[in-house]
Order: structure tokens, then sequence, then C-alpha cells
């Protein structure tokens, strides 16, 4: 069969397409998808099939033990030493105690109100509903409110703060050393680019040493050597200590950050705000920290993220925190040999916390790179 | 107006300075009074009196009659000792990662990319308690070892292998592996030359391998194999003689290890990712082997980027081994830890374990910039 045949146009032969064929079977489809995603050629598929057998080996005996043999309601008593599955139970039994700690039961409206408030917030700036200034203000002055409804005093029953542990001082622990070591870590950023030689060189001589040193010894200095350094007779309690450990060591890695912002910026723009008569002041605060601080957004999330996983050190130092309430509880002679459900849900909680922040701080670099475009 | 400014900046500097030693003073007063209040020494005169504190544990002897002084230095030992393996394992486990991440096989990028999720938003004291508290605990007591091959059992005591003993004539050996590194470096370095000269290319690769494992392989068994292997034996309830791997060491490295690797195999994605795919476009039209262009096109220029970024995660693995004092296992801040709670003498401990820290890390940073300034794009000399 020719593919030349004669068109209308008396001898002029005109090409004439036949339709194409349908792709072979095995290039189309799942069984093409995994030709080419999952056999393409035999080392891909020893790979595929070494990837199966580890799936094979391993989720179907973690989906029963966390699942299907698993015991989901009862007390102790349910859950014989020993048995196949997890049990659940005891997460549930404990469930306050990892949560707020000792926190007294009839107060318990406080830090979750708190809870509920601090949620609100979040959300409330991540979907941008309000003005740079009014969240700027509400972030200064939430820690503030947080610390009153959680503490007391004031018209509030106070809670002694050895009592306060679980999730609830992880996550206050963060938050505070957060938003406190961000503007001090701005500080020591502007610091270290400073002019003058003095200033620059005490920035330096706090950031180095501080990022070249563990946590761990900043919270012993914080726990063991700072009250010593406290005048005779001044006692500081081993939270607040602690806290400040946290917002130190903070501070340095919120400094660095910074500065790869700052050294972001154009020499122009300096030129620009210098040549419409700005000060040093006005140039930094109106025109390059905006700027810079925006750039370093995703990595700001990062350091966040960071630090709230740093909290779980406090345990070390003698404090509760949710990690410290999750080993005690395994501790619990009541119930005896439930490690596993208790770290399980542990990581499970860090998990969630952790990877929506990191979602969030990509969603966000995503927006960027669309702006750019 | 200059001027001024000057003198401004003078005053300011000259205030901040006042201010920082005055500070400084009213610290050493606060802490003289402190240490007398209640009673604590100072000066690192303790170093050379008797410790009495018993390490589990050391690479180097040790006994409890040993000095304070002593008994550090062995912490410090295990700390770079942890630190080195870690980071060698952790390189190999990253980089093995990273490649899966961005490897054509759907599942095992899926599988790479949910392993690194996992592990990087999860505190690694969790994941240390974890591999310490479950993974080891749950294994069998040493009567019902897990027994693989000859003089390796694996129970709640340990990892016990099985410990060489070298005979004479093993020098000769070692002899032999160091004199094949030798050959291999110049090898290597007169294939790079001739390929430059000619272009043809020899493959370096297994001729360097067969060398490496040939020659010292003919020389250990024309001397009769001057090895001999000591198994752990039973007696009792424990094992005696071999080598052993306790599980404060086995979890720490663990979870260490496998911490570090996640953060190791991002910064292997990000590098090989940020290569322009013309690059590898380029490449393949030429009709360059798959191998090839990993080795030489993809591998320089991704490698730019992923060495400043992993020099960071070596120096925080460093910090990191730090946790060991959360599982008991003695490095440097756990005996260190241990001797502050005897002698309160936590200043000196403290400022001790800081300088450590900072040379080390000084130290990893200063070799990881060596390399960094010969594999970063030279501009202009070539």
């Amino acid at each position: 069969m020719s593919v030349l045949t004669s068109g209308n146009q008396g001898d002029l032969l005109v090409f004439q397409p036949k339709p194409d064929l349908p792709p072979p079977l095995q290039s189309v489809g799942i069984i093409g998808w995994m030709r080419v995603n999952l056999f393409k050629g035999w080392i891909h598929t020893v790979l595929t099939f070494a990837a199966c057998l580890l799936l094979y080996k391993t989720i179907p005996p973690l989906l029963s033990w966390a699942i299907f043999d698993a015991v989901w309601v009862g007390g102790a008593a349910a859950c014989p030493a020993g048995a196949e599955g997890a049990c659940w139970p005891f997460i549930v039994d404990k469930f306050r105690v990892l949560m707020v700690g000792l926190y007294p039961r009839e107060y318990l409206w406080r830090p979750i109100l708190s809870l509920a408030i601090f949620i609100v917030l979040s959300l409330l700036s991540a979907m941008r509903m309000l003005s740079t200034r009014k969240l700027v203000s509400l972030w200064i002055v939430l820690p503030v409110f947080l610390f009153w409804l959680v503490n007391g005093g004031m018209g509030l029953a106070p809670v002694d703060q050895s009592l306060w542990g679980g999730l609830m001082l992880s996550m206050g622990l963060a938050l505070v050393g957060i938003l406190v070591s961000l503007p001090m870590g701005v500080c020591l950023a502007l610091g270290r680019r400073s002019g003058f030689a003095v200033i620059k060189a005490l920035c330096i001589g706090i950031i180095e040493p501080v990022r070249g040193v563990p946590l761990i010894t900043i919270l012993f200095m914080a726990s063991v050597m700072m009250p010593l350094f406290l005048p005779v007779g001044m006692e500081v309690n081993n939270l607040l200590r602690v806290q400040a450990g946290i917002i130190l060591f903070s501070a340095a890695y919120m400094a660095e950050v910074v500065r790869g912002g700052l050294q972001g910026i154009p020499r122009g723009q300096y030129d620009a705000a210098k040549s419409i008569g700005l000060n040093y002041w006005k140039t930094t605060f109106l025109v390059i920290l905006p700027q810079a601080l925006r750039h370093v957004v995703p990595s700001l999330i990062g350091r966040c993220i960071a630090l709230f996983k740093d909290t779980s050190l406090v345990i070390i130092v003698g404090l509760l925190d949710f990690l410290g309430m999750i080993k005690a509880s395994a501790q619990d002679p009541e119930w005896l040999g439930h490690d596993a459900e208790a770290y399980v849900f542990c990581a499970l909680i860090y998990w969630i916390i952790c990877f929506g922040m990191s979602r969030y701080g990509r969603s966000l670099e995503e927006l960027r790179e669309k702006e750019a475009e | 107006m200059i001027k001024s400014s000057r003198a401004t900046g003078l005053f300011l500097q000259g205030a901040v300075t006042a201010g920082v030693i005055y500070l400084g003073y009213l610290l050493f007063l606060n802490t003289q009074a402190n240490l007398e209040a209640r009673n604590i020494a100072s000066g690192f005169g303790f170093f050379s009196t008797e410790a009495g504190l018993p390490i589990s544990n050391t690479l180097l002897p040790y006994t409890p009659a040993d000095t304070y002084g002593y008994a550090f230095f062995i912490g410090v030992v295990n700390t770079l000792y942890v630190a080195i393996l870690g980071i060698f394992a952790a390189t190999t486990i990253g980089v093995l990662i990273g490649v899966s991440r961005v490897s054509g096989n759907w599942l095992i990028a899926k599988l790479a990319g949910i392993y690194v999720e996992t592990l990087r938003n999860i505190p690694l004291l969790l994941t240390l308690f974890f591999s310490y508290g479950v993974t080891i605990a749950s294994l069998p007591s040493p009567r019902n070892s897990i027994h693989p091959f000859f003089g390796c059992f694996l129970n709640n005591r340990g990892l016990y292998l099985p410990k060489p003993i070298f005979q004479e004539g093993f020098g000769l050996v070692m002899t032999a592996f160091v004199l094949s590194l030798v050959i291999v470096f110049v090898l290597s370095r007169w294939a790079d030359r001739y390929h430059d000269r000619t272009g043809v290319s020899i493959p370096v690769g297994w001729i360097g391998v067969m060398v490496l494992f040939g020659l010292p392989a003919i020389v250990l068994f024309t001397t009769g194999v001057p090895v001999r292997w000591e198994g752990a034996v039973l007696q009792g309830f424990n094992f005696s003689g071999g080598m052993v791997l306790r599980p404060e060491f086995t979890a720490l490295m663990i979870g260490l290890v496998l911490y570090t690797a996640a953060f190791i195999g991002e910064n292997v994605r990000s590098g090989i990712q940020a290569v322009d795919i013309g690059q590898l476009e380029a490449a393949q039209s030429f009709g360059v082997g798959n191998g090839v262009i990993m080795r030489r096109i993809i591998l320089p220029q991704a490698l730019r980027i992923i060495i400043p970024a992993t020099t960071n995660d070596y120096t925080s693995l460093v910090k990191n081994s730090s946790l060991a004092v959360a599982i008991g296992y003695p490095d440097m801040v756990s005996v260190g830890g241990t001797i502050i709670g005897q002698n309160d003498q936590a200043i000196e401990i403290i400022g001790l374990w800081m300088a450590v820290y900072l040379a080390i890390n000084l130290l990893i940073s200063s070799l990881m910039n060596l390399i960094n300034s010969r594999i970063q794009l030279k501009e202009g000399s070539e």
C-alpha cells in the first residue's frame, strides 16, 4: 500500500499520513510507569525487589504491633506482660502528665486556653490576616500573657513552676526562646557588621564560642555555673536559668541566619538610603532589616524547628519536659515494659509539629520563588 | 561633622569596653564570694589527685586509682573516637541516602525520602533513647545470644566480635598495605597526567582496588596468615575475651549516625539537584556513560555545594556526641559531669569542655576548608 495517493488535483501526489499506531501496551499506563520507574535495567529490578523485601519484613509486623494486636481499652491489667501488641491505654492513662506535667487538675483550663490562643495566633500569622505591625505587637505580648495565664498571680491562683512539665514545658521553652532570641540575634548580627571594632569583637566573641559548643554545655553552664556568677544570696530558679541558656544558644544561631540575610542586601540599597539622608538607624530599620528578614524567613523557621527539638535536652539538667515525662512514665512500676509505646507516641507528636513547620517553611519558599519569576 | 561622629564612635566604644570590663569584674567578685561561701576550691589542682570514679568503655587502660586529669582525658579520647567513627559512618550512609533520593527508582527514592523526613523531624535524644531503651534492651540475655557466625555474639550486654591477635610477621603485611597505598597514589597521579596528555583513561579504580587488596593478601598468605582470632567465650552469665562493643557505645553510634546521615543525605540531594540539567543532557548527547557522567561531571560540581553544608553537619555531629551523657556512655561531658558532682568545680570543667569542643570544631572546619578550596571553581587561573 502506497502512502502517496492521487489527490484531486490531477497528477499531483499528496502525502496522506496514516493515523499513529497506539503506543505499545508495555509503555503506557501502570505497566509503562513501572517499567520506567521500577524495573529499568537489572540493577533497578534488584533494588526494587530488595526494597519490597525490606517493606515486607518491616511493615506487617509493625502494623500488627501498633494496630491489630494492640490493646486499645482497659487499664494496666488489660496489658499482659510480654504481649505481642502495643498497649495504648498506657498513653491514655499518662496523657495528662505527658501534656502538662504535674499541673494541678483544677487549673487545667489555663494551659488549654494558652494552647488555643497560641494556635489561633499562629493561624492568623500563617494566613496573613492581620497587618505586620499588629502581628509583631501581638507576638510580643503573647508570651507575657501566656506566662501570666500558666504561672498565675495577679488575680489567678499561682502554680509553682516545679509542677510544670510535659509538652507544655517544651513548647513554652521553645516559644520564649525563639521570641526573645530573635531580637537578640538581630542585634548581634548588626553588631557583627558594625564599623566599631570593639562592638564587632564583642559580638563575634559571643556568637562564635556559643556556636562552637554543644547546647548541653550551655545548659550545664546555666544550671550549675550561673548560680556562682550571681550576687551572694540572689537565687534564680532552675527553669529560668535554663531558659536563659536556651535564649543565649538560640540567639547566636539566629544572629548567623540574620547575618546571611544582611549580606544578601545589595550595596545599592545602603547607597540609596544614604543619598536620601537617612541615618544609620533609619537605614537599618526601615530599609535593610525588612528586606533581610524577609529573605531569611525559611531559615528562621528551620531554626525554630531545631530549637524545638533541642529543648528536649533540658532533661539532662533535671527538667521534665515532654521527653522527660515520656521517660518518667515508662519507668512507672504500674506500667513497666511499655518504653516502645511511649517513645513511638513521643516521636509521632514531635514529628507532626516539626514536619508541619517545615512544610510551612517550604510553602513560603515556593511562594517567594513564584513571586521572583 | 565627620570628626564629631568619629568622636562619638570612640566614646561609644570606650563606654562599651568599660562596661564589659566592669561586668567581668563584678562576675569575678561574685564568683569569688560564692566559691568561698560554698567552700569550693578553684584551679586545676584536683586534676592530679586520685579520681576514684569507675569508667566503663575505655579505649585506653584506666583504673579508678588514676587521677582526675587522666579520667577527663579518657573522656576526651572517647569523644574523639565517637566523632571520628561517626563522621565516616554518617558520610557513607548519608551519601547512599542522598543518591537514593535522586535515584530513577521510584520506590528507592520514596523510601530514602521517608527516612530523611522521619529522622530529621525527631529530636536526636529521642532516637538515642529509642535505640538504647527499646532496640538494645529487647536483645536476648548473654545465655541466649544471637550467634550469626564464629565468635560473634549479640546480646543485651553488647556486640562481641572475635579479636585479632597479631603474631610475628604481621608487620610485613602492614608494610605491604602501606606500599600498595603509595603505589595507588603514584598510579593515580600518573594516570591523571597520562589522561591529560593523550586522552586515554586508565581504569585506575579497578587496578587500585586490586593492588590495595591483592598485594597485602599475597603477603598475608605467603607468610602463613600470622593472625589468630580470639573469639568471646560464654563463662557463667557473661562472655569473656574477644572484642566487645558496649550497648551504650552501639546505641550512641546508631543514633548519631542515622541522625546525621539524614542531614548529609539532604546536602547530597540538594547538591546533585543544583547541577544544571543541561550539563547532564550535554554529556548524554555526547554518549558519555552514566558512571562517567556521575564521576566526572555531576559530582565535581555538586561537591561545591555539598562540602560547605556537610562541614556544618560534621561539627554538629561532634557537638551532638555530648548527648552520650543521657545514655551513660563516658564521653568528655559524661565524665566531666561526674567530676562536677564530686567536687563542684563547675567553672574549670565547663571551661575545659568548651575549649576542647572549640578546638575539635576548629580543626574540622579548617580541614574541610582545605578540601573545599581545592574543589571550588578556580576562576581565571585555568
